[in-house]
């Protein structure tokens, strides 16, 4: 008589936490503990070792390192809550310890404040918008969030267009809230998009590579074509050429060049650039 | 076009005697894992472990119904559904476990009032299903980028009780333990190779 038994086992924080220097630009799963460069002095070969007490205190320089997105701190130490690449980036003014990232590609969006994204209204109720973000809850937009709005002064906005904007309010606890002006008052390229065009969806790590400072593909494809183009880190690209043709050409390539090399994409521009 | 990444193990351990409870040696049948296969779902996964087969799909942190909402953390939903018929108690209590199991890891509180929806199809069952449904789940939410606090899986051991020893609790019990040890020690290869699938999947970026 045979009785089976499932049993179901939890992954402990690895063997030993690892140093998060020595771990840099490799993959790191959910649950491992990731030491701060200040620690590993402290945890010498054989843990348990007793370190004589010094009178006169040493200035125990206490360096501040953000945790970004896919860390948590665990009492003294970083946890990683996503699966990905671990990224480090140096201070730039000299004071704090840098910031350390988990690079993870995920199709979800979260809504974070700051983050300009591109939003479908999907109703209108008095004074306030309700925008579709592809969050986990609509966003709302005031109609006097658009330059030059006032209250006899109402913008043109239709249930359907597509707007873009930033968010002003984002944090777990409340509905996120987006303005179409930046802080000086001014649109700065924000606001309804205008007509024609093609929208579509691709993963959020495709958009953060997109808009990386030096990114070889919007130059390559500038030279393609004329076109307008408009990425939301919501993972939406909003995109504009002169014929439907060479809109959809542009979308399929934006679509396909997460999974392509360098050289496979050279080959399809130089083939597209012939035609 | 999705992204693929086919990842085959086999792990192979020294097998101990036929009748007698299972030694710390184990034999696990050949892995294989395919993630963000759909493209609905915010994160997909396909595990097999020999011949038994099961889809997971993630959607989430998505909009939830103010009757299912929690004020303070992510409303977690488990829906397992068999290869054929419609789903019955055995299925319920399977979800249970599962459920509860997710809600143990997933870090529920950094989205309050969402709800986080794991959808499971048994696509063929040879044996270890609750097994290979545990880790299915898993790699699914990992691909979906939910943050969890630790990565979890299952493996399935069975008890051979002899006519003689079943009387006696205290061996019973002893079967159980080591049960249990070598299920712990099978574990270590399952974690190992999803950290070589998921090396596999970014290495390509």
């Amino acid at each position: 008589m045979a009785e089976p038994a499932s049993v179901a086992a939890e992954s402990l924080a690895g063997s030993r936490a690892r140093a998060a220097r020595t771990v840099l630009g490799q993959v790191v799963l959910p649950g491992e503990e990731l030491l701060l460069p200040e620690q590993e002095d402290a945890e010498g070969p054989g843990g348990a070792v007793e370190r004589p007490l010094s009178l006169n205190a040493r200035a125990c320089s206490r360096v501040r390192v953000v945790c970004g997105p896919g860390l948590r701190r665990c009492g003294d130490r970083l946890l990683v809550t996503k699966c990905g690449r671990l990224r480090h980036k140096e201070p730039g003014s000299g004071s704090g310890g840098g910031v350390y990232w988990v690079d993870s590609q995920q199709k979800r969006y979260v809504p974070v404040k700051g983050d300009h994204v591109i939003g479908i209204v999907t109703a209108k109720s008095g004074d306030i918008f309700k925008v579709d973000v592809g969050g986990s809850e609509p966003a709302s937009l005031s109609y006097l969030s658009f330059e030059g709005a006032t209250k006899r002064n109402r913008p043109n906005v239709q249930v359907g267009d597509l707007i873009y904007g930033q968010f002003v309010v984002a944090n777990k606890d409340m509905e996120p809230e987006m303005v179409c002006i930046d802080s000086c008052g001014r649109a700065n390229g924000m606001g309804v998009i205008g007509q024609d065009g093609l929208l579509f969806k691709v993963t959020l790590g495709l958009i953060r590579k997109l808009l990386a400072p030096d990114c070889e593909i919007i130059q390559e494809v500038g030279k393609l074509y004329p076109l307008e183009i408009v990425f939301g880190m919501n993972g939406r690209i909003w995109v504009k050429a002169k014929t439907i043709q060479q809109t959809l050409i542009l979308a399929n390539i934006l679509e396909a060049c997460e999974h392509m090399t360098s050289d496979q994409r050279k080959q399809i521009f130089s083939r597209l650039a012939e035609s | 076009m999705e992204e693929e990444t086919h990842t085959d193990a086999k792990i192979r351990a020294e097998n101990g005697t036929g009748s007698s409870p299972r030694g710390p040696g184990c034999s696990l049948r050949h892995f294989a894992c395919e993630q963000n296969l759909l493209s609905r779902p915010d994160g997909s996964a396909s595990f097999l472990q020999g011949d038994t087969s099961v889809l997971a799909g993630v959607y989430g942190p998505a909009e939830v119904k103010v009757s299912k909402e929690i004020f303070n953390k992510a409303t977690l939903e488990v829906i397992l559904r068999p290869k054929i018929g419609l789903p019955g108690v055995a299925e319920k209590s399977r979800e249970r476990l599962i459920r509860n199991t997710c809600e143990a890891v997933v870090l529920g509180t950094l989205h309050p009032r969402t709800s986080i929806t794991v959808v499971l199809q048994v696509v063929s069952d040879a044996g270890s299903l609750l097994a290979c449904c545990l880790n299915a789940a898993c790699m699914a939410l990992v691909d979906a980028g939910v943050p969890m606090r630790a990565l979890f899986c299952g493996v399935a051991c069975a008890l051979d009780s002899d006519g003689t020893l079943v009387l006696d609790p205290t061996s019973k019990q002893e079967k159980l333990q080591q049960c249990l040890a070598a299920a712990q020690a099978a574990s270590q290869h399952v974690f190992r190779f999803y950290r070589e699938s998921l090396q596999r999947r970014y290495s390509k970026s």
